[in-house]
């Protein structure tokens, strides 16, 4: 009898055990899915049920209506202009990051400079990536004020006779808002991709000299290759950062001149809270998360993939 | 031994992770917005932006004075920039949780209102027996009072006394024609000078209200029919020409498309314009930034001719009650103690503005000359801004500024423009 019970406490506190070890993971997990939960799945919870009701917030008692604030967005006579300057701005950014990011970057990873030398200009390349959006936007506006550094510059060189109005004329304010954002972003390509170089082993590059590889075949036949994974993964996450651009775009233009640096977020900004329109707000931030969606799948993918 | 050790550790770290996890989300479901009641006592929130434009420590002093009369009532104040306040108000509105006492700005009150998210201030009024008589004004929607402004800030014109002087010219203009004249002058000095400054920025387009439909309120015009849009008028037509026939004579400093108010202040310190509409409450910073800029303030230009009382722009620091608010009366006390004759002078006086009370009245004593000479202006006009209490009045604002860049720029006409704007705020009606 007495070993009876004493066999049913063991298997008890086994499975107690058991269970407590089966419930850890839980455990160190929870505050990681909480997170998620409070931060992420109820935020995207609540704009998806917005999107679909009648103006939600102003109005008291929102009715159901479906899609009409989806339609309401999609016939929005701006939409084409914002869908248009953010594929420019996004498509551009991305490309010149890229470039300057790996120039920049297989600068620092020359030889024929000293450790000095490229530890200087390691730090003189990476400044704009330790600035906010905030004092970018403040520090671009006055160096292209029509009377600021950079036409003071020009006209002092002969190459205009008066200011230009860089962020203030139509003709030229989506080039510098996008110049500003290649400025601000390029670090974060350059620091990558040069961790990139330097795992690249020289054994390759010793065998191409071997092979009688020109500068230009070792870059095209074993830098870029090498670096693909990178340039991949870099790149589709700078399309989602970029695409959602708004503090930048806010403070040098607010969207303007008219309408010509009016982005997606600038334009659900305007919906939401110059508006009021939270329902359409919410409709096109839902568009905006399916787009934004669709490239982290194939972002998530191509990670798998690779691993 | 270890394996049992290493077992116990793992429980305990899980289960402290679970508590706070568990303490995360209680934290974040927590509401926002409700004061706490600890016996008797009752906390008021009141968010707003002036504690950053006033004085280091003076609307906490305020409160302290306010305190001291209501033992039972504590204030704590939520004080940001303006635009930041902005932006928490509406989403504070959104989510039920606005402060109970909260500044408020005469063009959000329209959507506050509608959204009854702002508390219905003629009632509280009537409840409290309050004499409405001493309100200089009050910020209405369908009938009832949703906002009472506390301190007035008008907006005359500033002139650069050593540019004009320089320029030929001996006194601030009157009518346009002299203002054109003037902004000729100016502009002809030759170096970066222009003669006027107009702040068109998208992001804060309040430079429509201050520096265009401005022209037409100082000629007693009226950009409202019935409380409708009433843009294609003569007067409305006459000021948005005279501002183009400005902007082509090229007299009107460059970046106007993307300037914001800031910027335009910048360029008044800095010598670089000699005229600018602006708000009185910006002769400070002028002074602390530019100790050497000689300038004088004046009304309006109006239209030659015109005999009427001029029109002077304002902004006003308004007042509301959150409709969710558990001590609507002690809120009341708060708003009421505010707009009480001695403390609204007091507070006018630390603002450098004018009084909501009409038996207040501000201390000049030590201050800039120019703050008298602005209420002298602001007497002998009529203060204006017809877009407080406008839905959605900054997007009118927005909308019509889209338009106006469109005629700066030579894509559409005065009349084209006004047309499309006139349209686009009637949908907001």
């Amino acid at each position: 009898m007495s070993i009876k019970i004493i066999n049913a406490d063991v298997s008890r506190g086994a499975s107690t055990k058991s269970l407590g070890r089966r419930l850890a993971p839980y455990g160190f997990i929870s505050p990681t899915a909480a997170l998620l939960f409070v931060l992420m799945f109820i935020p995207i919870a609540m704009v998806v049920g917005y999107s679909v009701m009648d103006n939600v917030i102003v109005n008291k008692h929102p009715q159901f209506i479906g899609f009409d604030s989806y339609i309401k967005v999609l016939t929005n006579s701006v939409l084409p202009t914002a869908v248009m300057n953010t594929a420019v701005f996004t498509v551009v950014s991305v490309i010149a990051h890229l470039v300057l990011g790996l120039l920049f970057a297989m600068m620092l990873n020359t030889k024929l400079l000293s450790n000095v030398t490229t530890g200087l200009f390691r730090v003189i390349y990476i400044l704009p990536w330790l600035f906010t959006v905030a004092i970018i936007a403040i520090l671009w506006k006055l160096l292209l004020n029509p009377n600021g550094v950079i036409n003071y510059a020009l006209i002092s060189l002969g190459l205009t006779d008066k200011g230009i109005e860089w962020l203030s004329s139509p003709a030229t304010a989506l080039i510098a808002v996008t110049f500003i954002n290649i400025w601000a972003g390029y670090p974060f390509y350059m620091v990558s991709l040069l961790a990139g170089l330097q795992g690249i082993p020289k054994d390759l590059y010793e065998a191409a000299k071997v092979d009688g590889a020109s500068g230009f075949q070792q870059f095209w036949s074993i830098t870029l290759p090498q670096l693909k994974p990178i340039i991949i993964s870099m790149s589709m996450l700078d399309v989602i950062w970029t695409s959602q651009q708004f503090a930048l775009i806010w403070m040098t233009t607010g969207g303007g001149p008219i309408n010509v640096t009016e982005m997606l977020s600038t334009f659900t900004y305007k919906l939401a809270f110059s508006n009021y329109q939270f329902s359409q707000a919410s409709a096109s931030a839902v568009m905006i998360l399916v787009l934004s969606t669709i490239l982290a799948f194939f972002y998530a993918r191509y990670q798998k993939a690779r691993d | 031994m270890n394996s049992k050790g290493a077992t116990v550790k793992r429980g305990i770290l899980s289960i402290l992770a679970t508590v706070s996890a568990i303490t995360l989300i209680t934290a974040c479901s927590s509401g926002g917005g409700s004061t706490p009641v600890a016996a008797g006592k009752v906390t008021l929130e009141f968010s707003q932006w002036w504690e950053p434009e006033l004085p280091a420590g003076a609307l906490r002093s305020v409160m302290d004075d306010f305190q001291a009369a209501n033992p039972n009532i504590t204030v704590k104040l939520l004080s940001a920039p303006y635009a930041s306040t902005k932006d928490q108000t509406i989403a504070a509105a959104a989510s039920g949780t606005m402060s109970d006492v909260v500044g408020l700005d005469g063009a959000w009150v329209s959507d506050f209102a509608k959204q009854g998210s702002v508390a219905d201030l003629s009632k509280l009024m009537k409840s409290a027996k309050y004499d409405e008589s001493q309100l200089a004004s009050q910020i209405k929607v369908g009938g009832s009072t949703y906002m009472i402004p506390v301190v007035n800030f008008v907006y005359p014109m500033f002139t650069n006394d050593d540019l004009l002087a320089k320029a030929g010219i001996s006194q601030a203009p009157t009518t346009r024609t002299e203002f054109t004249a003037a902004a000729e002058a100016l502009s002809k000095l030759g170096g970066n000078t222009k003669g006027w400054v107009l702040p068109l920025s998208l992001q804060a387009p309040n430079g429509i209200q201050n520096d265009v439909m401005s022209w037409a309120w100082a000629s007693g015009g009226s950009m409202l029919k019935g409380g409708k849009p009433d843009l294609t008028n003569s007067a409305v037509t006459s000021a948005t020409k005279y501002v183009k026939e400005l902007w082509d004579k090229g007299v009107v400093s460059p970046g106007a498309l993307t300037m914001t108010e800031q910027d335009k202040v910048e360029e008044f310190t800095n010598g670089r314009v000699g005229m600018m509409i602006d708000s009185l409450s910006h002769i400070t910073t002028i002074r602390e930034k530019n100790p050497n800029l000689k300038f004088s303030i004046s009304a309006i230009p109006a239209t030659d001719g015109f005999a009427g009382k001029r029109g002077i722009p304002y902004a006003s620091w308004g007042i509301g009650i959150s409709d969710n608010s558990k001590h609507k009366a002690e809120a009341w006390k708060l708003v009421q103690y505010l707009m009480s004759q001695k403390v609204n002078s007091k507070l006018s006086t630390l603002a450098h503005a004018f009084p909501g009370n009409t038996k207040s009245e501000p201390d000049f004593t030590g201050t800039d000359p120019l703050f008298k000479t602005a209420f002298d202006i602001y007497k002998s006009g009529a203060p204006v801004n017809e877009f407080t209490g406008l839905p959605v009045a900054d997007q009118l604002m927005r909308d019509f500024d889209e338009q106006f860049q469109g005629v700066l720029t030579g894509t559409q006409s005065v009349n084209d423009a006004l047309k499309k704007a006139q349209a686009a705020w009637k949908t907001q009606f």
